[in-house]
């Protein structure tokens, strides 16, 4: 039978692949049955880096290993349905909504700042992937209601902690950074220290409530 | 020496810039760390295995020479990468050699005459505290060591157990003109030919390079008709990515690049000349070759 949401495995230099994928839910089921592998899996051994984004997982190998080599087929047929979800760590954020964005939010979804807060802190999150910058988790599970577009200018400064939205995501910046996210609140909570283990407060797959402190 | 005595190099001018590197910090990309370390990795290997230090041993990386740093305590040396002179206090020495110095001599690097970045590693490695593994600086997440200040004292750790074997490397003089060996990425298909364009373009470096990113001008790249307008959500990078946004004017990313990317990844460079492209300077012609 063939699968139809199978990965594509694209060569990516001498040391990677990047793994073509259907959406962020099979992302999300390959970097976990990868991380799995690499604990007992002597295939897997040699990732060293590897990178979920939305539709793509990028798997890097130590220098010098074949990442053409690398079973991704045998990874995917062996990952670990859904069902694992209520298991993964949950982080609760308390906010304080006073953004500068918020009135402007519910101006453009025709909700009271009071609704805005309130669809937002209703929802639950989950850490598809980072990027960005240092601790910086994009979370999906906004809801639709919220869904804004960027600022049309960035600012030049967002500080940190800052909860924000965007398109279909929501984040809060780690340390501060120009952004264009439109600013919700704020958050005490320090995302990223690298002297803490592990470093990332969010790590893909993290699951994440806001509430309204 | 005895035992417990406090080896160091005091820094006395740091040049242009010089960081405190390593061979880098992987497994942190899923929370937005890159990989950092030498930009130009071979050479401070060769300059490490000079002075008996495991490979990936913490050494300077010297922005286009310019450094003073005075030893504390007797220290042994070598100079890598980029070639220019230097000077034990107002003695000219080799690159590429093993270099003792006593305690009190200062070491001088020059301006480099070709290249940007020259390596040096100390007999022990520099002694900074580890980030996340290592003690290399990421100027674009911000992670690992401030870049060196005049006034530092940087620690060297304790020697190793082997032994320098041989005083000296032998080294080519780098090329006049860099070839970069490239294979396809994995948008190469958005481009018309595009390898053939890598290939037959004269490529010029712009003064916006540096360890994030070299940043190339010449003929624009075009994208096929099917592929014009399209968007691509972010992906995971790796240096030496080629990466085209849409003013058609590649960059090639380099060690301190984002972990993530939204623009399409048309070639990438071969691992070996990774070093090369470390050495390119602002003004340098460039050109792309088949990997």
């Amino acid at each position: 039978m063939t699968d139809a949401r199978a990965p594509r495995v694209v060569p990516y230099g001498d040391d990677a692949v990047l793994v073509e994928l259907a959406g962020l839910a099979e992302v999300r089921a390959l970097d976990d049955a990868v991380r799995a592998a690499r604990a007992w899996d002597p295939d897997a051994a040699v990732v060293v880096d590897q990178v979920p984004a939305a539709r793509t997982l990028l798997l890097r190998v130590r220098e010098g290993a074949d990442p053409r080599g690398l079973p991704v087929e045998r990874w995917w047929a062996g990952r670990s349905a859904p069902a694992a979800e209520a298991e993964r760590p949950e982080v609760v954020l308390a906010v304080d909504y006073d953004g500068p964005d918020l009135a402007e939010v519910a101006r453009l979804t025709r909700l009271t700042a009071d609704e805005v807060v309130a669809r937002h802190t209703g929802a639950r999150y989950t850490v598809a992937f980072g990027g960005f910058m240092a601790g910086f988790a994009y979370l999906v599970g906004l809801d639709p209601a919220l869904r804004v577009p960027r600022l049309d200018s960035p600012r030049e400064r967002v500080p940190a902690g800052s909860v924000a939205i965007a398109d279909e995501f929501s984040a809060v910046y780690p340390a501060a950074t120009p952004g264009g996210w439109r600013l919700l609140g704020r958050c005490e909570e320090t995302l990223f220290d690298v002297d803490r283990d592990p470093p990332a407060l969010l790590q893909p797959g993290t699951r994440v409530r806001f509430t309204s402190s | 020496m005895t035992s417990g005595a406090v080896t160091a190099l005091e820094v006395l001018d740091p040049g242009l810039l010089t960081l405190v590197e390593d061979l880098g910090r992987p497994g942190w990309a899923h929370v937005g760390v890159g990989r950092a370390g030498a930009a130009d990795a071979a050479a401070l290997r060769l300059a490490n295995r000079l002075v008996a230090n495991d490979e990936g041993a913490a050494g300077l990386e010297v922005l286009l020479g310019g450094l003073r740093v005075r030893a504390v305590g007797d220290v042994t040396v070598a100079i890598a990468g980029a070639p220019g002179p230097a000077w034990l206090d107002d003695r000219p020495v080799g690159r590429a050699a093993v270099l003792e110095i006593r305690s009190g001599t200062v070491l001088r690097l020059g301006p480099v005459t070709s290249g940007l970045r020259a390596y040096v590693a100390v007999r022990g490695g520099i002694d900074v505290p580890a980030v996340l593994g290592s003690r290399s600086t990421d100027q674009l997440a911000g992670v690992g060591p401030e870049p060196v200040r005049t006034g530092d004292v940087l620690a060297v750790g304790p020697a190793p157990r082997s032994w320098p074997v041989v005083d000296l490397a032998p080294l080519r003089e780098p090329p006049s003109r860099v070839e970069l060996p490239v294979v396809a990425g994995p948008h190469a298909d958005w481009f018309e030919d595009v390898l053939a364009g890598l290939r037959a373009g004269e490529w010029h470096v712009t003064p916006a390079t540096n360890r994030v990113a070299v940043r190339l001008t010449g003929p624009a790249l075009t994208r096929t008709a099917a592929a014009t307008g399209r968007e691509l959500p972010s992906e995971g990078l790796v240096p030496g990515a080629v990466q085209v946004p849409p003013d058609g004017q590649p960059v090639v990313f380099g060690v301190d690049h984002p972990v993530t990317g939204g623009y399409p990844v048309v070639a990438v460079l071969r691992r070996y000349a990774h070093g090369r492209l470390a050495q390119v300077r602002p003004g340098d012609r460039v050109s792309f070759v088949r990997g």
